[in-house]
């Protein structure tokens, strides 16, 4: 008898052992992904979806939760807190909140949770020293594909207008306009032999990272403004691509304007023959790196700001960010365009601590030295951008 | 008797077919109406934390929806609630940043300045009635959006984060002004539990019992009848908005200091607005505000799950909520004809 029970002791014991062992081989890897705006935006929070995706392909046994529109105007009802309860309850054990507008509450949540590790995206709670141990930080440094940007608009305007439809007044947002503005002021006067007093680069504030009916201002109406006001390209700085749109059914009309969107690679589908190309993220290299340093037992609360791979930007492999050429771009343009890469990819090449054209002598809107002939702006500098730079129209704060 | 089983047979068979419609829009899109219901289920009870997230929405809602039983009884529709929310949610992040106490002080006082923001803001949507002759639906849809604007003012103004901020939130507000828990399970505050609680027995033995009740429930039949017989309709009315905003101040305080501790745009998150629902649902009744306030809050806490779970839209708690509001209201309508032709008989 006794012998018996001891018998199926061991057995069980041996079942028990090998049970763990069995679930490891296929055990899923659960990481959540909060959404601010629809994960099909065509825009920023699209981005963030397909570089989860990019993660579940990439990485075996992968899997996404994800919660899109998270915000007071669609979910009002609904906080960080619930959501990430609800991965976290499914076992998710790295929680990405892609915005700018969680970066409070990631904070929050963040301490609730020690066990997960949380990627506030554009956050710099790191940086600050705010951050728990669970909490990081990651940006692309979109700064150099919007240089691009900028760049085409300038080459292709007829008018010396182009037009920024930005969202909401903070130093992101203010770096990244200034940044477009940085490269269509060089290639407006270097390559399009244009003379940089004479381009107005105008930025227009919606109020939100995208449009909200009745909350902020209407991105077609704002587009169309730009438009008829004889402003012959128009950039994005939002998280939706209305200006493509706009853009599209003007030329269809007969008229001369072009778009850039922002955020996805698939920025300019909606309208390609009006689209000069879109500054894009592949968040998925980042997700992917991160999700494998918190697989591994490597992964440390770090603020990063992920420049893109110079050898080759638009390498989905390894650049976080890059720029994707447009039908509406001409040939001779984007021939010059090439040329003003040249030259950007050979300055990051041998310097990592600043940006191309982030270069004195540059003024403040206020007229505020930022840097003096000949200085470079740190990237701490341009991270805290206080002010739109001299030359800009457009409010600063 | 026979009565009460009618309304009781119809409002089963109401709630009945909209779950039935729900379910069939949930098979249409290919997903089983019992998995829903099941994740749902999980998503509002399956432990603490979840339960405690349905009584933390429960709180402002019952609040709010209360504060409506008594504009409803006098006859006002009382739209401005979401407005009257979000000023109490202002008041109180006042306190929240900037008053220095000790956590005893700290929160009552953030509760009472909600009350008082929300009581002026409700007694201006009164005066603007009484005064000016603005409906109070026109006058409150515009009062809400100018409460929203306040907001917002504040956030991206005066209020704003010392790094610059982001314009979507004030700084954190002071750790005394964090709401204790009951315990690491029942995660939700006493103090405004029994707010809630206090809230619906006193509005309603003071509907029922008293005289101010009388004369609410006078005005609201008929006002100009009861002017004729004396009632002071202007005070009555203006009593109605004023105790409305109060309870809905408060709710918008426990928003702010529950769900945020910061004040954010839209504080008040729609729920003035499902507690619009609710009295309709209850037809002013405050003693069922509990729990189809419950119900409600369970539902939208269960939707939450079905949406990151099953990814089916959230929108399809607002449809059930509203297919359960207008069956309702119909088979009310129903009920009526036919418990009024039994009386013809």
């Amino acid at each position: 008898m006794r012998n018996k029970l001891l018998f199926f002791m061991a057995i069980i014991m041996t079942l028990l052992a090998l049970i763990p062992v069995a679930a490891q081989d296929d055990e899923e890897f659960i990481f959540g992904m909060v959404l601010v705006g629809p994960r099909d935006d065509r825009g920023w929070s699209q981005a963030h979806y397909e570089g989860g995706l990019y993660v579940e392909e990439r990485i075996p046994g992968a899997r996404m939760l994800y919660f899109e529109s998270l915000n007071p105007s669609d979910t009002p009802e609904t906080t960080l807190m619930d959501v990430v309860s609800l991965f976290v309850d499914e076992g998710a054990q790295v929680i990405f909140t892609t915005s700018d507008a969680f970066e409070e509450d990631t904070n929050a949540v963040a301490r609730e949770f020690p066990d997960v590790v949380f990627i506030n995206v554009s956050g710099d709670d790191v940086l600050v020293g705010t951050a728990p141990p669970n909490l990081g930080n990651v940006m692309a440094q979109i700064e150099i594909p919007r240089l691009i940007a900028g760049c085409a608009a300038a080459l292709t305007t007829q008018t010396g207008k182009i037009g920024y439809l930005g969202p909401l007044i903070n130093a992101e947002t203010r770096r990244v306009s200034s940044s477009a503005y940085l490269g269509a002021r060089y290639c407006y006067e270097n390559y399009a032999g244009g003379n940089a007093e004479d381009l107005e680069f105008k930025v227009v504030w919606i109020g939100f990272w995208f449009p909200i009916p009745g909350v902020t201002l209407d991105a077609t109406e704002q587009s169309n403004a730009f438009f008829d006001d004889g402003f012959d390209v128009v950039m994005s700085g939002i998280d939706t691509a209305e200006m493509v749109i706009v853009a599209g059914q003007r030329q269809q009309e007969g008229e001369n304007v072009y778009a850039i969107p922002y955020n996805s690679l698939e920025g300019c589908n909606q309208a390609p023959e009006a689209c000069l190309g879109v500054p894009y993220y592949n968040w998925g290299v980042a997700y992917k790196s991160i999700i494998e340093e918190v697989q591994a037992g490597t992964w440390e609360s770090r603020w990063d700001w992920v420049a893109p791979d110079y050898e080759d930007m638009n390498n989905l492999e390894t650049s976080i960010t890059g720029f994707a050429l447009g039908e509406g771009l001409s040939e001779e343009n984007a021939a010059l365009l090439q040329e003003f890469i040249d030259e950007l990819v050979a300055y990051q090449m041998e310097n990592q601590d600043s940006f191309f054209l982030w270069q004195g002598p540059l003024n403040l809107q206020d007229g505020t030295i930022l840097a003096e002939e000949g200085e470079t702006v740190s990237l701490e500098d341009i991270w805290y951008l206080p002010q739109l730079l001299e030359g800009m129209q457009g409010d600063s704060e | 008797m026979r009565e009460r089983l009618i309304r009781l047979g119809f409002t089963s068979g109401a709630l009945i077919l909209a779950l039935g419609v729900t379910a069939l829009l949930i098979s249409m899109f290919d997903h089983s109406p019992i998995d829903v219901l099941e994740t749902a289920w999980d998503g509002a009870f399956k432990d603490g934390r979840r339960f405690s997230a349905v009584v933390n929405f429960w709180i402002p809602l019952t609040l709010a929806s209360i504060g409506l039983v008594v504009t409803f009884t006098a006859g006002l529709w009382n739209i401005g609630i979401e407005g009257q929310m979000i000023i109490g949610a202002v008041c109180a992040s006042w306190a929240g940043l900037y008053f220095e106490a000790p956590s005893v002080i700290l929160i009552p006082t953030c509760i009472l300045l909600g009350a008082i923001g929300g009581m002026l803001w409700g007694m201006l949507a009164g005066l603007l009635k009484l005064r000016f002759g603005v409906h109070e639906i026109f006058g409150g849809v515009a009062l809400n959006f100018i409460a929203a604007n306040i907001a917002i003012y504040f956030i991206s103004g005066p209020w704003q984060p010392p790094e610059g901020g982001s314009a979507q939130s004030t700084p954190p507000f002071q750790a005394a002004a964090t709401l204790p828990r009951i315990s690491d399970d029942l995660q939700f505050n006493l103090l405004f539990l029994l707010i809630t609680i206090g809230a619906i027995i006193a509005i309603g033995l003071l509907l029922m019992f008293t005289r101010w009740g009388l004369t609410l429930r006078a005005v609201g039949k008929n006002a100009q009848s009861a002017l004729l017989l004396g009632v002071r309709t202007e005070r009555v009315t203006l009593s109605a908005f004023m105790v409305c905003g109060a309870l809905g101040g408060i709710a918008g305080a426990h928003r702010v200091l529950q769900a945020y501790s910061s004040l954010r745009p839209s504080p008040a998150g729609g729920i003035g607005f499902l507690a619009l629902l609710v009295v309709l649902l209850i037809s002013f009744r405050a003693w069922w505000v509990p729990f189809i306030a419950f119900a409600l809050a369970a539902i939208i806490a269960g939707s939450t799950r079905v949406k990151t779970l099953l990814q089916l839209d959230q929108s399809l708690a607002g449809v059930l909520q509203g297919l359960i509001v207008l069956t309702i209201l119909i088979f009310n309508g129903l009920a009526d004809r036919l418990t009024r032709k039994d009386h013809h008989e």
